[in-house]
């Protein structure tokens, strides 16, 4: 069977991208994930990985050329990675298709991963297939490389991201002020006690406490498609990097509620290296169901942060700055972090956000437990 | 001012943040105010001078790598006594 691979979108705001360099010839085997071609796209050069295991057979596209999502750029053979699987299963794969559709997908060599679904539950019909099938291709997009420099396009790629969001989704905006005193102190002695290269950042309780917050208390975890609510199997939790030119790019940490703190810090680290050096991996991009935008020590103290299409939910965490809180009849100074929810009232209430956020609370008072 | 200090330093820099252009620090300036260095950005930068250096900075004197020439001063002293300062200026 031959399979088209295509442009993908790495994230609502991507339009188009520039192949530049392939890291597959004609005649190689690849695996699923493997790296297969890097993307110049306004969230720098990523690194986009394979759909399937199989063979390359062709490629379409020269390294240079701009086109939009969705455009195939090169041919594989191979089997499609089994999509039906126990629903249990957590590492079953998220594409939902008809047998049928399937079928026909396979016979109109489209990649299913590529394709929209609108069936319950956001399953690919017949009907999608057809109409990807028929789609004509796509004329070639005329070069941004001269409208602009790479901030620029960032900048309008998140401005038509947010402008989407704030268009399409009803915001709700639930707060938490906490006592951050358990967990500063908790990372204190944790960090007092090893060299800096183990040391931890809150961040890392943060993304923990999120994503098991998440598995815990259902609506803010998924993606709005098609207009329903498809609540995510893994919870990958992206977490936004600040570019130091302007900008930001949010990828993903992937589940990170079954990983220990020290193996968190080693992934975030790296992945924030990687959201401002380059090679960002595709899965990176497309994964994440709820992002986590932490405004650091330098940052205000809340911000009302606005949902990632199509996620459902953003968590802000503010600066954590020494407040007077009252502890039993007395007022005391305390490390006080308030944490803001934009949620998408389609899918949840502001009881379901409150609830959110105080279990995030309360799983940051227990840091010895995350 | 100590040249070869302030190079090895301005090179432990460079290699944890690529994105930032050394040759357009000023050194009494804040690093964050210069280039928008966060916390992880001080924790790499702490993690290459140990490399560099074999120092290692505590969570607490962090502070003490705000900007280059704090930096430069905290490890002249580091380096001379090889304990942490007793007393930092603030």
């Amino acid at each position: 069977v031959s399979i088209q691979f295509r442009m993908p979108a790495l994230g609502a705001d991507m339009t188009e991208g520039t192949v530049v360099e392939w890291r597959i010839a004609p005649g190689d085997t690849i695996k699923r994930g493997d790296v297969v071609m890097l993307v110049e796209t306004a969230k720098g050069i990523i690194d986009v990985e394979a759909f399937h295991d199989g063979t390359v057979e062709q490629l379409l596209v020269q390294p240079g050329t701009l086109v939009p999502v969705g455009t195939p750029l090169a041919l594989f053979s191979g089997e499609e990675t089994p999509a039906v699987a126990a629903p249990a299963a957590p590492a079953a794969p998220r594409v939902q298709i008809s047998p049928a559709a399937r079928h026909r997908a396979e016979a109109a060599g489209l990649a299913i991963e590529t394709l929209v679904g609108t069936g319950p539950g956001g399953v690919i019909t017949l009907a999608d297939v057809d109409h990807a099938a028929a789609a004509p291709p796509a004329p070639p997009a005329a070069s941004t490389a001269t409208a602009g420099t790479a901030q620029a396009a960032m900048r309008r790629a998140i401005g038509a991201a947010m402008a989407r969001s704030k268009r399409e989704i009803p915001h709700s905006y639930p707060a938490h002020m906490l006592d951050f005193s358990a967990a500063r102190d908790w990372l204190e002695k944790f960090n007092a006690a090893r060299p800096v290269e183990e040391r931890l950042l809150y961040a890392v309780l943060l993304v923990k406490a999120v994503a098991r917050a998440c598995a815990e208390i259902p609506g803010f975890a998924g993606f709005y498609r098609n207009g329903q609510f498809q609540p995510a199997r893994d919870i990958d939790v992206g977490f936004a990097v600040a570019q130091r030119s302007g900008g930001l790019v949010a990828p993903g940490l992937l589940q990170p509620a079954s990983k220990d703190l020290a193996t968190l810090m080693r992934e975030l680290k790296d992945l924030v290296a990687r959201a401002r050096g380059g090679h960002l991996r595709s899965s990176e991009l497309e994964r994440p169901v709820i992002t986590l935008t932490s405004l650091g020590d330098e940052g205000a103290d809340a911000a009302y942060p606005i949902i990632f299409p199509d996620q459902v939910a953003i968590v802000a965490a503010g600066r954590i700055v020494e407040r007077p809180w009252v502890v039993a009849g007395q007022v005391l100074p305390r490390p006080v972090l308030t944490l803001t929810l934009a949620a998408d009232h389609r899918v949840s209430d502001g009881r379901a956000g409150s609830r959110f956020l105080g279990r995030i609370a309360a799983l940051l008072s227990e840091p010895g437990d995350l | 001012m100590n040249a070869s200090l302030q190079e090895r330093i301005l090179k432990v820099l460079t290699a944890v943040a690529p994105d930032i252009d050394p040759q357009q620090l000023a050194p009494d300036i804040d690093l964050r105010d210069q280039v928008d260095f966060d916390s992880m950005d001080t924790l790499n930068f702490a993690v290459g001078l140990k490399r560099e250096f074999g120092i290692d900075v505590p969570d607490a004197h962090l502070r003490e790598l705000a900007s280059i020439a704090r930096c430069m001063k905290y490890l002249q002293a580091r380096l001379a006594t090889d304990e942490p300062p007793v007393r930092l200026e603030p």
